[in-house]
Formats: C-alpha cells, structure tokens, sequence
C-alpha cells in the first residue's frame, strides 16, 4: 500500500474549483514591482480525487481510535466525541478574538471556569490558559519566575534539571537564557537528595521536576526537596506531564511547586491531532500571579467577565490572542462530564492499570525499578542483547502484531528503556493482549530473532533508512512551478 | 463514569493480581500529608447535561454573519471547503500522536511532508518546517534563528508588525538576551535581522525587496512575515531574498475560533535548515526501496540535543498544518488566486464607496494596500455601535495599540463579504 504525493496526482488541465466572482468592477491594479512572478506549485485535484487521497493517507495511521497507544510519559487515551461537538458550535468556532468583551461571555466564562476547575486539580491559586502546548508552558512558568527573581533583585542565572526529565526542560531553561545544572538520579530511581543540596545556591532559580518522574515513581522525598530549594530561594517548577497520576489523590501545589504546567491534550483529554494543537496551561501560586501573561480573565461580579490587561508586571503575552481556545472547550467540557469523582477515579484507574501491567511485564522484561509504580512504568530490553535484539526491535515486533510502540530510548538513564504508559481508558483485556503480543516477541527473540529484525511486515513500508535520510535530506517536492 | 473501562470486578482482580489488597498500597509513595480527601469539583454530568451547560455558555456569546463581519487583524473570515472538515475530522488523524514510529504513522508524516512542500512553494522559499503554534511564536522562533546565525543580539521590527507579535517577540527576546528595536532606521552593523510584516497589521503593502536589500546591506537576515494567501498576487518572500518568510495560517482553511488553535509557519534558505526550530519530515526509503516519511535532523531537536536545541518546540500543530494541506489542495494555484483577487477587488470597490462617505477618509491615500485597509471616522465608538445594531462586526479600531491613530478604523474584506453584504454596510455607515 503507498500513497502518491498530492503533486503526483494533480493534472494541470483541471478546471479550478467553483469560487465566487468578485461582483464589483474591476478596477484595482496591484503597483508596478510587488506582483507575484511565479505561480506557487500547488496541486490541481478534483474534491473526489482529494478526499480519496487522504482517506488513503489516514489509513496508513495508527491512532487511539483504534487501538491502544502505550506511549509512556504521552497519555495517550481516548478522546471523547463530545468533546468534539462543543468544540465545533458555532458560538464557539464562530468567535472573533477581537470582538467586544459583552459579546463573548461565555467564552470567558467557560475560561474562568476552567482556570478554577485547573486551580482545583493542581492546588494553585492562579492559571495562565495561554501556553499552546507542554514546553510552552515550561518556557511561560520559567519566564515568571525569572521575572519574579528579577523583581526582588536577585539576578539568578542557573536552573537544576534531573538527569531523567524530559528533553523540553533543559531546552526551556536554555531558552530563557539559564545555565541547565544536572542532578543524578539515585539507583531507586529518584532524585539524589544529597546531589541535589550540593546542586543549591544562591545562583539557583528553580529546581524542575515530574512527579511522578519519568520513570513512572513517585518522588517521596519531595517534601525536603521542597523545603531545600525555598531556603535556598529557588522556586519548584513542576513539569505536568504526568499529572494523570494523581488527579483528586494529591496536589503539585500542596507538594511545594510553586508553577505548574498541565498538558490539556494528556491529562483531560484533548486529542494529539498527529502531533498538536494541544494545550500547555500554567498555574502558580499567589507569589508568581502578578508576573501571569496578560490578558487575564476576571469576573466583575456574578456571571459578568472581562479580561484584564492592565497588569504592570506581566511577563506579557506568550502567543497571540488567549491560547488554543478550541482545545480549553474540550478540556472543559471532559471536566464536567467526569466531575470531581471521576477524574479522581480516572487517576485510580490509572496507577492500577500501569501497576497491572508492570507486574505482568516483569515476568518478560527486566523492570529495574521498585515498585509500586504510578501511572507508567519502564522496562528494559538489555537482557534480549544476548539475541541482538533491541528495544527497536520489541518496538518493531509491537507494531507487527497490531499495536504501537512505547516510548523507546527514554528515559536516557535506563538502557534499552521502553516506557510504557496504559492509561484508564484501556481495558484490562487490551491490556492482556498486550502482554501476549510482548510473550510473542520475546519468544521470537530468543527462537527466531534475525524475523523479529525485519519487522515490521505488512505496515506500508517496512524500516526506513533514517540515517540516509538525514544526510541528504529531502524536506519537500520539488515541483517545476509555471510562469504566472 | 464516562470513559472508564474497568469494572468493579476487573479492579479487584487487577488488584490481586499485582498482589496488594486496596488501592492504597499502591499510593504509599505519597506523603500520608499530601494525599487528598476529595476535590472540590462538582459531580459529573451525563452527557446530556454536559451539552446543556456547554451549549449555554456557547449561546452567551454572539456570533456574527461571516458575511458581515469586516474585522481582521490577524484573524479572517474565508471560505473553508466542506472537505477540511471531512478530513480533519477523521479520528485516525486526529487521535495519533506525533509520528515516532514512521512505519505505523506513514498518513501523518506523508501529509506533513505535503503541508511542508506547499508551503515551500508558497513561500518561494527552499524549505519549511511541519508548523509551529501561531504567527506570533514563528516570528519570535524566527527572530532567534537570525541572532544564532548571525552571533548579533539585536533585532530590528519595522512599523506596523502585529502588535501581539510584538509582544510575543519582546517576551522571547528578554529571555533568551536579545534586544528588540523600532523602525527601520535602528538598522546597523550589530542587528541579526530586520522583520517586517506584508501587508502589515494596517493591511498596507510594504516595499520588500528595498526592506530585504537595507536587511542584506547591513549583513542582517530579512524575515518577512507573511500573509498566506496575498501570496497567490504578491511578491513571495523567496522572490524578493528573503531568508526566513513566517506567517499565520489561520486563513488557510481554520475557523477564528476565538483565536486558536491556529497554525504558525516557517521557511527559509537550504543553508539555514539546521538552524530550523520544531519537527522536519523527510524522504526516505526501507529495505525494499519503497518510498516513505520519517522525522529527521533530529539532531536540533530537544529531545536529542536537550539545553542545546536549537528550539524548545517538541510539537507542530499537525491537525490544523492537515486542514491548511487541504484547503491549499483545494484551491489549486488558480482558486488561491481568485479568493485574493476577489478579496482584493472587493476591498478596492468598498474602500472606494467609504471614502465618498461624509466623515470618511482614508489614512494614508497614497499607501497601496491588499484587502484590508484604514480609515478615519469622526466617532469610532458610535460607528461601530451603529454597524452592532445592523448585525455588522466593523472593522478594528487602531487606537487601542496605536495611539497616534486615533479615530482610525482598520477594515478588512474577503470573498466571505458579498455585494449584499457590501451595500448593506455602506448603507448603515451613511445614515
């Protein structure tokens, strides 16, 4: 099965679509010099030829709506349809971001209540809804609290990052002009509290961390840590990637972080849309709220809303407008439906599901780590090494039998790490499957392992040469274009 | 509850599997302290009611006829072909995630590679990247390539760039240590770029090839943002040199949707490749030497290259970068160019009407301008109530980011303004 490129299919003699006619006379001329001379390479198709073209492209897609998705650290769960619905009314999908503010009331109402609901799960007292996607709101908490540093006169240039995070945190951190300072991780899996005291000085503007970390365990020593970077005067950050732990069973805020990212498109359901738009809003606590970017959103009194501007110590916008607006709907509308008991139950089913998983894997994989775990777990493929199979290669043999892939190779300080994530929206039959698929593979690898290596079989294409592929990129067609 | 699978039965059996009597031995990581009683949220809904409160919140807001809306400002009213929905709205497409593994993601990744070709072409320019989250970031993301490439830390904006953009900008570049200067006479041997925005938040046409040659004079990078579909008449970024063209694809087949999600995009010269920020698709070939997409040069990218990423981006916005694929698919060379066109002629045709209105006169007479323009009214706040009360959405006012532009108006008109729509404005602007 392959697909021709768009280009491919188009046919120059095509008529072009049926668009209307201007109406009015003619009469304006574009100035001598700022007219376009060639015509951009677009394809030419028929609407049927279209629809085909990309009916066939996404079936070559895996996708949640299929099966199950055990990307750790990813949250890959079901999105529900509805949200989908609300998302699309027209009082929504119909709004000028610069209509007057008595036209949009429910919008800022619907934004006032989601920054409350926010509030509520992370235990914070204010939340930007602005920051469109994860690392974005890393860069937005880190720019706050710079700025917060700098409002007290303390200019502090370093940033501790644990050796286990997620790649987007040292690149935040360097994006707002920090030094990244590396903390270990200690052989449970955690944060070296010892490392970390001797990582502490005044040159310290905040300590990153996941909790749960990356390694699907919970920091118990987070408590002293907390209390470490405040007499040091830092402040925590918390990356919320894997919030979906912990809904309604403790708080980021009640831990000791001070800012805290939440990713709307894992933890309340937004759809990933093949790679975004998500959602990376960011709450903090009352000491970091005057430096939130602005606009706000206030109520004036009961059920009148407005958005605040005037706010002198803003770190200012952070995108255009008020953020992924469509994508704040859905979470909202999932926050209503589940209710306080329900994502609480969601989390629940969360951590028992990975912890399921976990121990049933064990019995395949080598799971370095004690358990328990919480909402994912990592396992490593190093023992399969005898075979020379991989962690690619169980990666490969996953999707041969029907399934995706984990996250492979993350975190670094595991070898051959396969983080997998099973969320409360797969059923514990989905979940047997899976381990069956696993059995399979292992089997294969030890019976069979030069098979396992050449799977994928019966995907569109087999495994693409990256390597080659990066070093003579080819980014785009190359179309010849035609004289306008 | 909605969306949870196991049931009571499969909790407990789940439990004794993994050897532990109660959920709690699961949580005893957790501070006995910290852990929660309850949130205070209020109970779940069926979702039947959920779509009462959602849908009553919705019908708060008012929603003008796109007919008669003539506001822009960075967000606009086109036509979206009935097939962008057709597609986006295909659940293999919008529940994947980003493509890490090529051989199950082939859609994806082979649709991204299309969006980034076509905006490629668009652009004039070599390469574009899988998109990024709106025009606003793409300018600051450009902003930041230029300082890299050029080791200068100055960055000069000329007039009328988008004021959000600018703001947006401003924040990037005080993170990240960079300066940001006003007007193009700032230009000098220490600026890494000058960016410029065509049309500009004014709707008036700029000079961009004299912009790009001050630029080249002073060894600083021209960055043009641009306006997607004035592309279809305008000079494109790659014909007049430019080195990084960004822009906003709203237009490109996405709803206002009260300002996002959006799509932001980027292109520049082969030799500044590397230095792109966020995801690239590339071609490449299995062992049977079929044809296929991967993501590449990840060597930029966070997750490889951490503190020293040339972007933290770890995302595109594929979804809607699908629906822009589409439209601009749609559309073929010849529909792009009549929607400008159309666009442009009405807005000459309208522009023409006011200014033969008493207490109308345009701003700059002499400026050329695309399909959005100002004008000078006696009274901005009575205009535009009076326009309200004719179900119009009028243009935007300038003040509020332009003070010297007091009692200007920026109008804006797309294919979505009919000539009913067109009369029925100049009628209520009269009495």
């Amino acid at each position: 099965m392959s697909e021709p490129l768009s280009i491919e299919r188009s046919r120059p003699g095509l008529a072009p679509p049926r668009l209307p006619e201007a109406g009015v006379e003619a009469l304006a001329k574009l100035p001598a010099g700022v007219a376009r001379r060639h015509r951009p390479g677009l394809p030419r198709l028929s609407e049927p030829e279209i629809m085909r073209h990309y009916s066939r492209l996404a079936a070559m897609n895996y996708s949640i709506s299929e099966n199950f998705y055990p990307l750790g650290s990813c949250t890959m769960k079901y999105n529900p349809v509805l949200n989908e619905e609300a998302a699309a009314l027209a009082g929504f999908a119909g709004l000028h971001p610069y209509q007057d503010e008595s036209t949009v009331q429910g919008a800022l109402a619907l934004m006032w209540h989601l920054e409350r609901a926010l509030c509520e799960v992370a235990g914070v007292d204010r939340v930007t809804l602005q920051p469109a996607a994860g690392a974005h709101g890393e860069w937005t908490a880190l720019r706050m609290i710079q700025a917060y540093h700098l409002a007290r006169g303390e200019e502090r240039t370093e940033v501790i990052v644990p050796d286990a995070a997620h790649g987007t945190n040292p690149a935040s951190a360097a994006l707002c002009g920090f030094k990244v300072v590396e903390v270990r991780s200690g052989r449970d899996g955690r944060v070296d509290v010892a490392d970390l005291r001797a990582k502490l000085s005044p040159r310290v503007a905040a300590l990153m961390l996941t909790n749960p970390n990356t390694l699907g365990l919970f920091e118990r020593d987070i408590l002293e840590m907390a209390a470490m970077v405040h007499a040091a005067g830092g402040k925590l950050y918390y990356d919320g990637a894997n919030l979906n732990a912990l809904m309604g069973i403790c708080r980021p805020g009640d831990m000791g972080f001070d800012a805290v990212h939440m990713n709307l498109h894992k933890t309340f359901t937004t759809p990933h849309g093949g790679g975004g738009p998500g959602a990376g809003p960011v709450g903090v606590k009352a000491d970091l709220v005057p430096f939130l970017p602005r606009p706000t959103v206030e109520r004036e009194e009961t059920d009148v809303f407005r958005l605040d501007f005037d706010r002198p110590r803003s770190i200012g916008r952070v995108r255009s407008f008020y953020g992924n607006f469509g994508m704040l709907v859905r979470a909202y509308t999932y926050i209503l439906a589940m209710g306080g008991d329900g994502l609480t139950q969601a989390s629940q089913d969360a951590v028992l599901s990975a912890n399921y998983l976990r121990r049933r894997v064990e019995g395949l994989l080598e799971v370095p780590h004690a358990g328990p775990c919480m909402h994912e777990f990592v396992a490593s493929a190093r023992k399969l090494g005898e075979h020379g199979i991989r962690a690619l290669d169980v990666a490969k043999g996953l999707l041969q039998r029907g399934f995706y892939a984990p996250t492979i190779y993350f975190p670094l300080i595991v070898p051959e790490s396969m983080m997998v994530e099973p969320t409360e929206t797969e059923s514990k039959a989905t979940l047997d499957e899976f381990v069956d698929a696993l059995a399979d593979i292992v089997r294969e690898a030890r019976e069979n392992p030069e098979q396992l290596r050449r799977e994928p079989t019966h995907l569109p294409v087999g495994r693409l040469d990256e390597v080659a592929a990066a070093r003579q990129p080819i980014l785009r067609w190359v179309s010849e274009g035609d004289p306008g | 509850m909605p969306y949870l699978v196991h049931s009571p039965d499969d909790r407990r059996q789940m439990l004794e599997a993994i050897g532990v009597g109660s959920m709690d031995e699961l949580l005893v990581d957790i501070p006995g302290r910290l852990r929660l009683a309850h949130l205070a949220l209020p109970a779940g809904l069926s979702e039947l009611e959920t779509m009462t409160q959602v849908g009553g919140l919705a019908s708060r807001n008012r929603v003008y006829d796109d007919r008669l809306s003539f506001r822009g400002g960075g967000v606009y009213r086109r036509f979206i072909p009935a097939a962008v929905a057709a597609v986006t709205s295909k659940p293999e497409f919008y529940t994947a995630y980003t493509p890490y593994q090529p051989e199950a993601s082939q859609g994806t990744l082979q649709a991204i590679f299309e969006f980034q070709s076509l905006i490629a072409e668009l652009t004039a320019m070599d390469v574009a990247n899988a998109s990024l989250y709106d025009g606003a970031t793409a300018v600051a993301e450009a902003a930041m390539m230029a300082v890299v490439q050029t080791g200068r830390h100055r960055v000069v904006v000329a007039d009328y760039l988008h004021p959000e953009y600018l703001e947006v900008l401003r924040g990037y570049a005080e993170g990240r240590g960079f300066e940001v200067a006003l007007g193009v006479d700032r230009l000098g041997e220490d600026s890494a770029a000058l960016i410029f925005q065509q049309p500009n938040f004014l709707g008036l046409l700029e000079d961009p090839s004299g912009l790009t040659q001050s630029a080249h004079g002073a060894g600083a990078l021209a960055i043009a943002c641009v306006d997607p579909i004035s592309l279809a008449l305008l000079s494109a970024p790659g014909e007049y040199g430019a080195d990084i063209a960004v822009g906003e694809g709203q237009q490109l087949g996405l709803a206002a949707s009260y300002g996002g999600p959006h799509v932001g995009f980027i292109a520049c010269r082969r030799d500044l490749t590397r230095r792109l920020p966020g995801r690239l698709i590339g071609q490449a070939h299995d062992g049977q030497g079929r044809r296929g997409y991967v993501l590449t040069l990840t060597a930029r990218e966070q997750h490889i290259r951490r503190e020293k990423a040339t972007s933290n981006i770890c995302t595109n916005h594929s979804l809607c970068a699908l629906a822009a694929s589409v439209y601009l698919t749609y559309m073929g060379p010849e529909g792009l160019r009549q929607v400008a066109d159309v666009s442009f002629q009405r807005a000459h045709s309208i522009a023409a009407r006011m200014s033969a209105l008493p207490g109308v006169e345009a701003v700059f007479p002499e400026r050329a301008f695309l399909n959005e323009f100002p004008v000078r009214v006696k009274n901005v706040e009575q205009l535009l109530s009076r326009l309200d009360a004719a179900g119009i959405l009028g243009g935007l006012p300038a003040a509020r980011w332009y003070p010297e532009l007091d009692g200007v108006v920026i109008f804006c008109c797309t294919e979505v303004n009919d000539s009913a729509a067109l009369d029925h404005l100049i009628a209520a602007m009269a009495q």
